[in-house]
């Protein structure tokens, strides 16, 4: 029996030691007191992909944080128009040359003031290839960024400022660009182009988990995965200036948990509704539903290489266009998340128009006649490849049923397990015949959703679609003397791509979401982020 | 005895290598770059892509990568997560303690219940209470954990009020039951079914008929005769059931918002985070080698007639 005992005693130590371990979990905060009026607003927006650092944050949990904590020279209001923040006035007379005049009298949140030279040190940072920034190539229209960031693999870099950017004094700096760009003070909205403190230069790895900004919030905890705080900044003088005490980013694991919470009380604000959910949220909150469609495209691109799309006839790709029934899919399968598209260009974004065609409406006769029209698709068969870790493949297998039913063209979905495995076949040119596209805005201008998906030399242009004529209208776009005739020189492209279908617009996207009985004023902005600064609790 | 558990101790070092070797390579060979990933829609800068991989040691060939991983192991340190930087340590620091909490109080509660509803049929065999046992246990394992988990939450905190249905923040333990019973509901069923049918048999055996026939009270008969000896089974189920519950939890995390281990590593996966994946696998594997050593070792104390030497 000795055995046996020393067994038992063994056994017995190997359990409390796995207690031990989890029990462990140290102490916890005190829960705020609710019904408190100074209390924080609490949202769903999940952990950051990374720490927050303007120039590396390009998902939409960062930007939120960002949005708060930092505050750029402008914004855009819900028509798409510009609304100054810390810039007293941007202007030009050459669209090359920029004067940036600053706001006298802002400061960071660590007491420092905001100077033209946080501007130009930040975007200098950014721009330097060896900070391996994810939006460095914002700053590339920028005289001098080829000499911090050579375009060539492992090129070194010749200096560690852009010439283009000079301080004048205090609150005055230029912008010199490589060529006239008549809507650069539109890009410089992005929350890309914020300044940076003193304090970021000494350890930016540090500064990523508490970040220091000038903007409406003050950062205050992180706890990973869990939540982020941000507290109002009662000094900040811009207009978006926070209205709630607070902002608390909770972590969600599933938008259904979200949901529940909310409706128990335990949430304030959601910025998705999960499916279970869509087809009953709009009657559990009655005017607290929110669903606003806002600056984002889904799209099926023809990849121009493959077998299927190799020199095709455009007859052929507006005919499949008219094979899908938007109408439908978008009500059923998609429960009223999307709109159907009627064009290239999003809503909310300036010149945005209403195209004079019937290539986006579904009519079945038509479609079948054009595709024959057009010579038919080689092999009778197209494929739609999409990533099956982000909900897409409902809509894929509805949009290939309702071709196939129209046409007779055989259509079928090429899942990709996820998005980085989907990204790499378009990458390597593998695509076999359409993949699924998404485009959401990064300003508000109808060219954002032309020339950066359609232009031959646009880097997001992974179908390779190419046109010589386009190509030169968009560059002679892009050479505007103002932004009016950059608006309407675009307008016109984008009439003309109706008779090119770079790629088949499906739907815009629509944002829905909801708030508790406790707050109010809760808005979303023209690319479909919360404004949170304007919420207040009842 | 002390001979066998050293043994086992270290018959554990190549399990333990050749898993993490196993899981590196399965990784590396999933397709999609969690690099490139990074600039989404956007184009990738090639300069960017490359100066990242050699910052995070990705350019290196894999059995080098693997090296420097398992280096770094024994130096307890896990790597750094490729989007955020971080170290995966404290990552799984973050998200271990409430799973290992969740998983033991969803163990104690398979164990307790199952074994009682096990015993209380078993004693009985094609009585009434027999009967409600195998219908309990068949709905249990026939509904999936996700309907199981929204019902409870939609009866025990909207229509009763009861209890919040999340676990908050502050992961307090009493939030914990509601998700622990839910993930146990399955492995409940199992062990009452495996109690039931080890305590039927052992009824008819031969050292039980002796007890009763030297008249021993009918508690020490049930409880120190048949019933420790039915335990082998459940045990051995159980051993590999703590495992499982840890590993497993991703529907009841997310259901009940558990900011754990399953989804980390499932979100890890997705994102192509090698080094957070091995990390937490490997944790995993040590508690399964743990718990089978464990059950091993109760088999003697069960069992009088099994020894180790």
């Amino acid at each position: 029996m000795r055995g046996a005992k020393s067994a038992k005693w063994l056994a017995g130590a190997i359990v409390v030691a796995l207690a031990a371990t989890a029990c462990s979990s140290g102490e916890k905060d005190d829960k705020a007191a609710a019904g408190d009026s100074k209390r924080y607003v609490s949202i769903n927006v999940g952990e950051p992909q990374k720490g927050i650092i303007p120039s590396d944050t390009n998902e939409s949990n960062g930007s939120y944080i960002v949005d708060a904590v930092f505050a750029g020279l402008l914004t855009f209001d819900d028509k798409g128009g510009i609304e100054y923040l810390n810039a007293e006035s941007v202007t030009t007379e050459d669209s090359k040359l920029w004067t940036v005049k600053l706001k006298e009298g802002w400061k960071f949140h660590d007491g420092t003031p905001v100077t033209a030279k946080s501007y130009v040190d930040a975007w200098n940072w950014s721009a330097h290839v060896d900070n391996v920034q994810q939006n460095s190539f914002w700053f590339g229209d920028i005289a001098g960024y080829d000499d911090v960031h050579p375009a060539k693999e492992g090129a070194k870099a010749k200096a560690d400022t852009m010439s283009g950017l000079k301080v004048v004094d205090d609150t005055t700096f230029t912008i010199e660009l490589k060529e006239a760009m008549p809507f650069y003070q539109y890009k410089i909205g992005y929350s890309t182009f914020a300044p940076l403190p003193e304090a970021f230069f000494k350890d930016p790895k540090a500064f990523s988990e508490k970040p220091i900004g000038n903007g409406p919030y003050e950062f205050e905890k992180w706890d990973h995965n869990k939540v982020i705080k941000v507290k109002a900044y009662g000094e900040y003088k811009g207009a978006n200036k926070a209205k709630n005490a607070g902002v608390e980013y909770k972590t969600y694991e599933t938008p259904e948990a979200a949901y529940q919470d909310l409706m128990s009380g335990n949430l304030d604000i959601i910025d998705q509704v999960g499916p279970t959910d869509l087809a009953n949220y709009e009657s559990d909150l009655g005017d607290r539903a929110i669903s606003q469609s806002y600056a984002a495209v889904q799209t099926l691109t023809p990849a121009f290489y493959s077998k299927s799309f190799k020199d095709i006839d455009v007859k052929v790709l507006q005919g499949l266009s008219m094979a899908i029934d938007r109408e439908t899919i978008t009500k059923t399968v998609l429960q009223g998340t999307r709109t159907p598209a009627d064009g290239f260009v999003a809503p909310g974004a300036q010149g945005k128009q209403t195209l004079d065609t019937d290539v986006f409406k579904f009519d079945a006769a038509k479609a079948k006649q054009l595709i024959e029209d057009g010579g038919g698709v080689p092999g009778n068969k197209i494929f739609i490849q999409y990533n099956t870790d982000g909900g897409h493949k409902e809509w894929v297998t509805a949009v290939c049923n309702s071709i196939t039913k129209a046409t007779g063209v055989e259509c079928e979905g090429d899942a990709k397990p996820d998005f980085a495995t989907d990204l790499e076949a378009r990458d390597n040119d593998q695509v076999k015949s359409f993949y699924r596209g998404g485009w959401v805005g990064d300003y508000p201008l109808n060219g954002n959703f032309i020339k950066e998906l359609y232009h031959s030399q646009a880097e997001s242009n992974n179908g390779h679609f190419e046109d010589k004529k386009l190509d030169d209208a968009m560059n002679k776009a892009d050479a505007s003397k103002t932004l009016e005739e950059y608006v309407a020189a675009y307008q016109e492209v984008e009439k003309e791509l109706v008779n090119h279908m770079p790629s088949i617009p499906l739907w815009f996207y629509e944002m829905n979401g909801g708030h508790g009985e406790e707050v109010d004023n809760v808005h979303v902005d023209w690319h479909g982020q919360y404004k949170l600064f304007d919420v207040t609790v009842k | 005895m002390g001979h066998y558990v050293a043994r086992r101790l270290l018959q554990m070092i190549p399990v333990f290598i050749g898993s993490t070797l196993l899981v590196f390579l399965m990784m590396y060979a999933l397709p999609g770059d969690p690099v490139r990933a990074l600039a989404g829609e956007k184009a990738a800068d090639p300069t960017q892509i490359a100066k990242l991989k050699a910052d995070l040691g990705l350019d290196q060939p894999i059995l080098v990568q693997y090296w420097n991983y398992l280096t770094g192991l024994f130096q307890g340190d896990f790597g750094t997560q490729i989007a955020s930087r971080r170290p995966v340590a404290d990552v799984i620091a973050e998200a271990w303690p409430v799973t290992a909490q969740l998983a033991i109080f969803a163990l104690v509660f398979t164990a307790v219940v199952g074994i009682g509803m096990g015993v209380i049929a078993g004693l009985k065999p094609n009585s009434v209470q027999d009967r409600v046992l195998l219908f309990i246990t068949l709905l249990l394992v026939s509904i999936p954990s996700f309907v199981l988990g929204r019902l409870t939450q939609t009866f025990f905190a909207f229509q009763l009020g009861w209890v919040e249905p999340n676990v908050s923040l502050e992961e307090n333990w009493h939030e914990l039951l509601m998700p622990a019973a839910v993930l146990a509901a399955l492995s409940l069923a199992y062990v009452a079914r495996l109690t039931r049918t080890s305590v039927v048999e052992n009824l008819r055996s031969d050292y039980i008929r002796t007890a009763v026939a030297k008249g021993l009270p009918r508690r020490r008969v049930v409880g120190v005769h048949l019933v420790r000896n039915s335990m082998i089974p459940v045990v051995t189920y159980l051993g590999a059931d703590l495992g499982t519950l840890l590993a497993g939890a991703v529907v009841t995390e997310g259901i009940f918002n558990i900011h754990g281990i399953g989804l980390t590593v499932f979100e890890a996966l997705q994102r192509r985070e090698g080094s957070t994946v091995v990390g937490i696998v490997s944790l995993i594997v040590m508690v399964y080698l743990i718990a089978s050593l464990l059950v091993d070792l109760l088999y003697a104390v069960l069992d009088p007639r099994i020894r180790y030497a």
